[in-house]
């Protein structure tokens, strides 16, 4: 069965659609979506490191955009930048140090719109391991930290006053999120994870009124997208990265007819 | 060192500087079980500011804060709810601390808004949503209680049943409060100690005391002071609704 290259694709795409969706809830409500994309990235620089060095392509994309998010929490509070200028600087240097980088290495035969846009469906064994595996310690992760995470989410001086321990949630969750863009840029690549994480979860918030149905309804958008993407790219041979976003798309545009009735009706 | 087990959060010369200039100054408070300390003061004369001392939620404070407990509530001066963020009443009840259902209801009726259970933050009115902030805060049972202007936007009937409900919160809970608040005459009949803030302490005492500074009434002018003699007599009788004085039997 998993000889099937379509059926790889599918076992993967559903993997990444439940993690996606609970950390996509919490990107939308941080408003991080800006940083999923800074994250994403930086995590050109992790492949073009693994092809030059011949490392695990998931282990250095989660190394490099760990640091990189790490950095980004030290500079929020050494200097008086605002975050959206950090990021700029953060996301843009690390694309442009990754594609001098790639320069240097016209000797290898490199897919960058693999990278760019991901190939579900050279999606090997290994890799199903590395997105199952990875992703169950993540939601595994997030679990154990729901409850502070949440908290500082809603309001940070009150969850710190009642002993959440916002600031080390806040780190841990960031690294959550790039080692959900390591197991996932295979699939949906850099410049299109952050659409996994924002577009199912921002349709189920036109659907839900609290934040465990959100979750619920953004990982069920989330295998929506997949499966209906997933068919559809085979049926009429399109890219499937794109065509999953693109479905995602159309779910979220059927999700305003229900908040309007819901929110102004 | 203080060695008396009441004592719950001591602060001593306590202040917080940024960029060079001081927030406060030499703040020196105790918080004991069962009392309610008051912070009162004009704006911008660091009210919030020594809450958040209190809470520890200022790092790079001089001074000394030493806090006794970790059983804290905290009802900040502002809570925003982002319009992304779809969070019933029920769900914000639970945010720091797994409550049974009971407990739930329980607080929100003591503050008047067990109906909203399941309405959405969002479409709170301010004065609900002050409601729902002190029904979280009391539904943990805490042993110290912050509560940042707690009563903003209530209406004036209200206004005093919370500032009733607060100070026998702390005689059924037996917590600490910290209490920051305008409403001057409301205040002064409801705690046990006052701290009067401009930018460090200008007088502290028990509300009589405190009212009869003269720092005080430079600050809040010499009518404030006429507000407490409203309450300087000893309420031993109510009132019936045709005015009838009744003894009251407490």
């Amino acid at each position: 069965m998993f000889d099937d290259f379509l059926f790889r694709a599918l076992i993967a795409g559903i993997g990444i659609a439940l993690v996606t969706g609970p950390l996509g809830c919490f990107v939308v409500w941080r408003r991080l979506s800006f940083f999923g994309d800074t994250l994403a990235h930086s995590a050109l620089l992790g492949v073009l490191l693994s092809v030059a060095f011949d490392l695990n392509i998931s282990l250095t994309i989660f190394t490099v955009s760990s640091l990189i998010a790490l950095l980004l929490l030290r500079l929020q509070k050494t200097t008086n930048l605002p975050s959206d200028a950090l990021l700029g600087l953060l996301s843009h240097s690390s694309l442009a140090v990754g594609l001098v980088i790639l320069g240097f290495l016209s000797f290898i035969r490199f897919d960058i719109m693999g990278v760019l846009f991901g190939d579900i469906l050279s999606v090997n064994v290994n890799d199903l391991l590395s997105i199952w595996i990875g992703g169950a310690i993540i939601l595994l992760v997030l679990w154990f930290i729901w409850k502070p995470l949440f908290a500082s989410t809603v309001n940070y001086e009150l969850a710190e006053a009642e002993g959440m321990n916002p600031e080390r949630v806040n780190a841990i969750f960031t690294i959550l999120l790039a080692a959900l863009i390591a197991i996932s840029i295979k699939m949906v690549g850099l410049l299109l994870i952050t659409g996994m994480l924002i577009i199912p979860t921002t349709m189920a918030r036109n659907l839900s009124n609290n934040p465990k149905q959100m979750v619920i309804l953004s990982i069920i958008g989330g295998l929506l997208s997949v499966f209906i993407g997933l068919y559809t790219s085979f049926e009429i041979n399109t890219s499937s990265g794109p065509t999953i976003v693109v479905v995602a798309l159309i779910l979220f545009i059927l999700s305003l007819i229900g908040i309007k009735k819901r929110n102004y009706g | 060192m203080t060695n008396n087990p009441n004592v719950l959060v001591k602060i001593s010369n306590a202040g917080i500087q940024k960029s060079g200039k001081w927030l406060v100054k030499d703040v020196n408070l105790e918080i004991h079980r069962g009392k309610i300390v008051t912070i009162i003061g004009p704006n911008g004369s660091g009210k919030s500011t020594t809450a958040k001392i209190v809470l520890g939620l200022h790092k790079k404070i001089e001074g000394n804060v030493q806090t006794f407990t970790k059983k804290i509530s905290y009802v900040p001066q502002k809570v925003s709810i982002d319009w992304t963020l779809p969070i019933r009443v029920l769900d914000f009840m639970v945010l720091t601390e797994d409550l049974k259902p009971q407990e739930i209801n329980d607080a929100l009726n003591l503050t008047g808004v067990d109906h909203l259970i399941s309405r959405n933050l969002r479409d709170l009115s301010g004065g609900e949503f002050q409601r729902v902030l002190l029904a979280r805060a009391i539904a943990k049972k805490p042993e110290l209680l912050v509560l940042d202007e707690p009563v903003q936007g209530v209406d004036f009937a209200g206004e005093v049943a919370l500032y009733g409900l607060i100070k026998k919160i702390s005689e059924t809970l037996n917590c600490g409060i910290l209490l920051i608040s305008h409403d001057l005459h409301v205040v002064m009949s409801a705690t046990d100690y006052v701290v009067c803030l401009n930018g460090h302490v200008c007088c502290s005492g028990t509300p009589v005391d405190v009212a009869r500074d003269k720092h005080y009434k430079e600050l809040f002018g010499e009518k404030s002071s006429q507000l407490l003699s409203i309450y300087e007599h000893d309420h031993d009788h109510v009132h019936t609704a045709d005015g009838d004085i009744v003894k009251e039997n407490v």
